[in-house]
């Protein structure tokens, strides 16, 4: 990595704080994936379209592929591994799996991710609200239908709680 | 059918299969924690980037490699010609069962003209992806600009070029059915009808791009591939030839497989020349194609233009069908699944579901400087059935007719089988009179019609559509590929054994791409062996530890793989009972297994465990008699004998608004019923087909690689090429009849492409049945805004 020039940056990264000297032009999905081997993140496209890539930074859904890594030089940085972990969305897991919500799951953590925020806002939402939210997340295999059902299945459970 | 008669072990109550079990690798890939090959790094492991020709045809008449060779982190730099070297020679995508059929030879990497813009010209490798990449800018290619064919409709005319010299012309294959009566019919006929359809080029992009990992051990002469595949055994066989390595110094390993739709089963050759940089440094060489390099080198398919007409009585019934097909190859026929498959099959299967005796078809294929077509998710099937429904269609307006009742007196009845098409296709186990009548049914047609008019009052414009199919899966030896001459099994196999701890060890020839192959084999295992699901381990993927197979294409997992799975354990189930019996004193015959234990077949008191079978079987010999040498592994076979295909049928219906000042289609819901034969995990069916109509349903309204007059591909970013997001996509409900097919005990037919095939004919009859008040028709695809508003006279 002589030739390319590098900044040090410190990420907190599914709750641990890690630094790295990175390449400037690094985006973050290829932080995460090579210098972290937190493959979880997929690049899809790597031009901001299908989704695969989607992170948590500083709570806010990202395009990690739009995203240099030392612009997260700072940040709180959660991936699927860390909302795996967590548990934050092991309800939600269970009900991909169940539903079938997934084929080849090249999508499903950037999908997971999304999901995960609309869960978080604690509302309800229909399934048309359900569609359009996940818009930004492309999906190739499974036609979408699946997926809202698990969705909607994990957000009425949650608001029964 | 006498359903006691068919009752098999696959029947029975404990029986694994009728079962919507979750998928193990779901877990795994919903934690993040999948493998695709571009998680794999190995040691010393570098990265190929390449250049692409920018023209869709031009010579190269100087290459200079010097300064991307002196780039930073660079450790190979190589030219279509030395890549060559290292071949065994070009290849040339025509097989023999198309006769007449020619293409160019062609190389991996452009030798001295480049074909399509985006053919691979050189490759760099070096320490990181981003470093070959900014190499591969300094490579200097100086190019004499060609003429470029683009445009199908000319290709065979005198005045266009003809892009490869020594074929003589642009023409690439041509073929015609006829069987005879054709033109008569339609003197005869009451009404004719007639359309010119479109259809736009697609692509398949799945979201994982195709990735590879090539690892040469110099040591040992192995080379082990890991990639992104749905046919390992014919990637090893591909790669070992064309590398002229020994096929059995080749392992092709296909890890989590982040999506295929047919794309994967192809070769490419810069996939070639990543592998051949790998034997020629001695270190990993990685390629993982970006999407923008995906759009311009990943096999296109769909380009095709129809024009077809149906003769038809005043009651309704369809006498002739005439179809004329133009379809749009790419640069070369992509090797070895060729270009012509797609106008083949459109000749198959176009108006398949009818009973009409009269049917003439004729393709012609054409070479054009675009991207090379080839397979992608349902073969041809979406253009047949949208042609030949539509048609149907046009039939029933012209007679008066409803879309259902029109069908109702036209498709084979379900008591004719088996038979043959007026193509000349020999189907059978078809079932459109049950689906037909169970979809009419389920969409509770007679009231949508009904709120249809009501709203059309309002001035809101829905229509209802209804398409039957036909699809070709599971294909035979004496269809294409065997009988043609490509390498590309259509047996596949199964290797079973009983382990020493009671486990069984499951190894397929069919490969998982997340569509549930490894669950629905080991439901097969299970329920055939008398064991829990949990005791059987699936191994697929992997050429070093499966008995050779033709993998995942057309459609043929579970028909194919599952029979060959159902055999196997069967096999290995008469084997342990001959164990148990010797040890029990015991007749096999009085003697079966459950729960994972030898019973008493009467009584079904326990035995004796299979992990006590495995245990002497492995260790214990002993306490065998010297007769009994077992060898508690199994390896069988299955392929279809005679047929061509195992057809399924099906049909689908839609109900759609169109806007008549935007255009814009809104998909409000979709209905399938389909017949797949026996379903060995309903919701993994169910699901197969729920993604194979939004595939479908992308080509129908948005998808489409455009090219100008140039030969540039303009829309080719994931931004301006538009696949179905989840806010587009209506719900569908799926229903299964079943039919099981007679060819194999499994009774299973293949479900995964039925979708995709239909979803577009049934949104286009739909969409054209909203359009009855404007007296518009839209007979292109994909169904964009501008299409509805040019068919309705407003732009």
């Amino acid at each position: 990595m002589s030739h390319e020039e590098t900044l040090r940056i410190t990420v907190t990264v599914n709750g641990e704080r890690v630094t790295r000297q990175v390449p400037v032009r690094q985006h973050l999905t290829d932080f995460l994936r090579t210098e972290l081997g937190l493959t979880g993140s997929h690049i899809g496209c790597e031009h901001g379209i299908c989704g695969a890539c989607s992170v948590r930074l500083d709570a806010a859904v990202v395009r990690g592929c739009l995203l240099l890594a030392v612009q997260a030089d700072g940040a709180d940085v959660v991936t699927i591994e860390g909302l795996t972990d967590s548990e934050e969305i092991a309800d939600l897991q269970q009900r991909f799996v169940e539903r079938n919500a997934l084929q080849c799951g090249y999508c499903t953590p950037g999908m997971l991710v999304t999901a995960a925020e609309l869960l978080r806002q604690r509302r309800p939402a229909s399934r048309d609200e359900i569609r359009a939210f996940l818009s930004g997340n492309y999906c190739r295999c499974t036609g979408y239908h699946a997926i809202v059902d698990a969705v909607e299945a994990t957000l009425n459970e949650r608001l029964r709680q | 059918m006498d359903a006691k008669a068919r009752l098999t072990p696959l029947d029975r109550p404990n029986s694994y299969v009728g079962r919507s079990l979750a998928r193990a690798g779901a877990r795994r890939a919903v934690a993040g924690r999948g493998t695709y090959t571009d998680d794999i790094a190995l040691p010393r492991m570098v990265h190929a980037a390449f250049v692409r020709s920018p023209h869709a045809h031009a010579e190269i008449v100087r290459i200079d490699t010097t300064a991307a060779a002196r780039a930073p982190g660079v450790v190979k730099v190589m030219t279509g010609a030395e890549v060559a070297r290292l071949c065994a020679g070009p290849w040339v995508g025509t097989l023999t069962c198309f006769p007449g059929m020619k293409s160019a030879p062609q190389y991996p990497l452009a030798v001295d003209r480049a074909c399509w813009q985006g053919e691979p010209v050189a490759m760099v490798v070096a320490e990181t992806r981003a470093l070959a990449e900014d190499a591969a800018e300094l490579v200097e290619i100086e190019w004499r600009e060609l003429p470029a064919v683009t445009d199908k409709e000319t290709a065979l005319d005198s005045a266009t070029p003809v892009l490869h010299a020594a074929l003589g012309d642009n023409l690439a294959f041509r073929k015609v059915i006829d069987s005879g009566g054709v033109d008569a019919a339609f003197a005869a006929a009451d009404v004719v009808v007639e359309g010119t359809f479109s259809f736009g080029r697609h692509t398949a992009v799945s979201l994982e791009p195709r990735a590879l990992v090539a690892d040469y051990d110099r040591h040992t002469g192995r080379l082990t591939i890991h990639t992104s595949s749905q046919v390992p055994h014919m990637i090893q066989t591909v790669f070992a030839r064309t590398l002229k390595i020994p096929e059995h110094d080749v392992r092709i390993v296909a890890p989590d497989v982040g999506g295929s739709f047919g794309l994967k089963i192809h070769t490419f050759g810069d996939e070639i020349a990543a592998t051949a940089a790998a034997i020629v440094l001695g270190r990993p060489v990685k390629f993982i194609a970006d999407r923008l390099e995906s759009f311009v080198s990943d096999i296109h398919a769909r380009e095709n233009r129809i024009t077809a007409r149906m003769a038809v009585s005043r009651d309704g019934e369809i006498k002739a069908l005439d179809v004329d097909v133009l379809s749009g190859a790419g640069a070369y026929s992509q090797f070895p699944r060729t270009s012509v498959f797609e106008a083949n099959q459109i000749l198959n299967i176009t108006g398949g579901p009818y009973a009409h005796k009269h049917y003439r078809a004729k393709a012609t294929v054409v070479y054009l400087n675009k991207v090379p077509t080839s397979q992608y998710r349902a073969v041809g099937h979406p253009i047949g059935n949208s042609v030949g429904e539509a048609l149907v269609d046009f039939a029933a307006e012209a007679t008066g007719l409803d879309p259902v009742e029109i069908r109702r007196r036209n498709v084979m009845a379900d008591d004719s089988y088996p038979r043959v098409t007026a193509g000349g296709i020999k189907v059978n186990d078809l079932s459109h009179q049950r689906c037909l009548e169970t979809l009419v049914e389920r969409m509770d047609y007679a009231a949508l019609r009904r709120e249809q008019a009501a709203l059309r009052r309002q001035g809101i414009h829905r229509g209802i559509g209804i398409a039957a199919f036909i699809k070709g899966t599971a294909p035979g030896p004496h269809g294409y590929y065997g009988a043609g001459g490509a390498p590309i099994a259509s047996q596949d196999a199964c290797t079973i054994k009983l382990e020493p701890g009671g486990g069984i060890i499951c190894a397929v020839g069919v490969t998982e791409q997340g569509q549930g192959v490894d669950t629905v084999m080991g439901q097969i295992a299970a329920t055939v062996l008398g064991v829990p699901i949990e005791q059987v381990r699936v191994i697929s993927g992997d050429t070093d530890a499966t008995p050779y197979g033709g993998g995942t294409y057309a459609s043929r997992a579970t028909a194919i793989g599952g029979e060959a799975v159902r055999r196997a354990a069967q096999a290995l189930k008469d084997e342990i009972l001959v164990i148990a019996g010797t040890l029990l004193q015991a007749a096999p015959g009085a003697l079966d297994i459950a729960d994972g234990h030898v019973i008493d077949l009467r009584t079904g008191a326990r035995r004796i465990a299979l992990a006590e079978i495995g245990r002497i079987g492995h260790f214990q010999l002993g306490e065998l008699p010297n007769s009994i040498q077992p060898t508690l592994s199994v390896t069988r076979r299955f392929r279809l004998l005679d047929d061509l295909y195992i057809f399924t049928n099906g049909v689908h219906g839609a109900y759609v608004e169109v806007d008549p000042d935007t255009g814009f289609i809104r998909l409000l819901k979709h209905w399938v019923v389909e017949d797949c034969g026996r379903v060995i995990n309903p919701q993994l069916a169910d699901e197969q087909v729920r993604g194979g109509c939004v595939q479908g349903l992308g080509g129908a309204l948005y998808e489409h690689c455009i090219y100008d007059d140039a030969g540039q591909l303009v829309n080719g970013t994931m931004a301006d090429y538009l696949v179905p997001m989840a806010g587009e996509m209506p719900d569908i409900e799926v229903v299964h009849v079943q039919t099981p097919t007679s060819v194999s005990e499994l009774g299973a037919k293949g479900v995964g492409e039925s979708g995709t095939g239909a979803a577009p004919a049934v949104v286009m009859n739909a969409v054209n049945d909203a359009l009855k008040p404007f007296g518009a028709r839209v007979t292109t695809q994909p169904m964009t805004p501008e299409v509805v508003l040019r068919a309705l006279g407003k732009v």
